[in-house]
């Protein structure tokens, strides 16, 4: 078995508390736990994470790439969703 | 190169016509991506040159940080304090990690990883040049800090806004690393060129060998620059070779200076007009031939990665079984 078998990982970092987790990288790994301690080397060499997750890459769904493409045409026509949309006289306050 | 998208759309069209509209849609979309300054992430359509471009690029990129360990590495067990030596492991350290991150981000066009070090190993991908150069005294391991890791800094700053997502955001991680490199080296030479006088002369005859060599890390002049053009076009490459040199030597001059050793070059002197330094000519025929493999260390390096790769070969192996029994009991406790 080479190297290669080694699933792909993706690698989340949460940079400190009350933060979210972000997209960091990936990595190649046995099992979950090598992709943690690999990912620990190689993305938190500076302190740059307190928690880490580790997702198989074939495990991610993703939506197409085409940012034209129908699936977030619902989003696109309802400006009413901002609170720009709405008018208010001038002078109120804390709205 | 046909992605996914590209492909399910293809199947809605009719016939070659169609198909042929398509692929001018995709084509327009790209170009005005790569104008407005957007980044091309892995799954949308490219050009196949843009795609075999970026391959060979970040492979040789990659690769170049993997090899470019052998040179410093030689001299951990060697360094002459236990802080040297502590400074020098995390340095090599990262460079594996920065060739780590590389590949990561080749593998995003769909080359494996395991191709990727096959074609190393063959010889049919590149590495830096530079590091076919042999590290004779202890005051190479600062004359590359300074030096060989500057210029890359040099490089790899304009490719933090490189058009392919992946490239530019591994390259975001580097130059954020790489400036511990060159402080550390340009600290150790520092010390030695205060040092004793047999300290000086070892820190001035690194700086005199590596300083041409380091020059050519930039590539051919811009008119013999074969890939230039179009990867300037593709905003893959922000600066043309020569312009990143010139950089290079002017920001070099004065911290000579400041190191109290001198670059090994009489033609080398400020040019009030251009505002720039001139300096004299390269020896492109010994970069030549040591892209060729005739330079000093390039066997000694590629038989050191190869045998490096068949001697951990057990540890791959060894983790694979672990990981295969233990899903294996999972499983069999599940039912
Ligand atoms: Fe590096
Ligand atoms: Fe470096």
């Amino acid at each position: 078995m080479t190297n290669t078998d080694w699933p792909l990982w993706e690698v989340f970092v949460r940079s400190r508390r009350g933060l979210s987790h972000t997209h960091a990288g990936s990595l190649h790994a046995p099992d979950a736990e090598f992709a943690l301690r690999n990912a620990r080397d190689l993305y938190t060499r500076r302190g740059e994470g307190v928690s880490i997750w580790v997702v198989p890459s074939a495990a991610i769904t993703a939506s197409s790439p085409d940012e034209k493409d129908p699936f977030f045409e619902p989003a696109a026509d309802k400006p009413y969703r901002h609170p720009t949309f709405y008018e208010i006289p001038e002078g109120v306050q804390h709205l | 190169m046909a992605t996914a998208a590209h492909r399910a759309a293809r199947t809605h069209t009719d016939g070659r016509a169609g198909e042929a509209a398509l692929e001018t849609a995709y084509k327009m979309a790209f170009d005005a991506a790569v104008a407005a300054d957007e980044r091309i992430e892995p799954r949308d359509w490219m050009p196949d040159a843009y795609h075999a471009t970026l391959v060979r690029q970040i492979a040789q990129h990659a690769h170049s940080e993997i090899i470019g360990m052998q040179p410093e590495a030689n001299w951990i067990t060697r360094a002459p304090s236990l802080r040297r030596k502590a400074i020098l492991m995390a340095k090599v350290q990262d460079e594996a990690g920065h060739g780590l991150y590389l590949y990561s981000a080749a593998e995003t066009l769909g080359t494996s990883r395991e191709e990727l070090l096959d074609k190393l190993h063959s010889g049919r991908q590149k590495y830096s040049s530079i590091f076919n150069y042999p590290t004779l005294t202890w005051a190479d391991v600062g004359a590359i800090g300074w030096l060989v890791d500057g210029a890359a800094i040099t490089n790899q700053v304009p490719l933090c806004r490189c058009s392919y997502g992946p490239y530019a955001r591994a390259m975001v991680r580097i130059c954020k690393e790489e400036s511990f490199h060159q402080r550390q080296g340009y600290e150790l030479l520092l010390a030695l060129s205060r040092g004793t006088p047999e300290q000086h002369d070892m820190a001035q005859d690194a700086v005199n060998r590596w300083w041409w060599p380091s020059l050519m890390m930039f590539g051919p002049p811009d008119d013999e620059s074969r890939h230039s053009a179009q990867s300037m076009a593709w905003k893959i490459k922000r600066h043309s070779n020569d312009e990143l040199r010139q950089r290079f030597v002017d920001i070099c001059v004065p911290q000579a200076e400041s190191l109290g050793l001198t670059l090994p070059d009489p033609e080398l002197r400020w040019n009030e007009e251009r505002g720039h330094h001139d300096f004299g000519p390269i020896d492109w025929d010994e970069f030549q031939q040591v892209l060729k493999g005739n330079g000093p260390c390039n066997e000694q390096r590629i038989n050191q990665r190869r045998r490096a790769h068949e001697e951990g070969a057990w540890v791959r192996e060894a983790a694979a079984a672990y990981a295969a029994k233990h899903s294996e009991e999972a499983g069999a406790e599940r039912v």
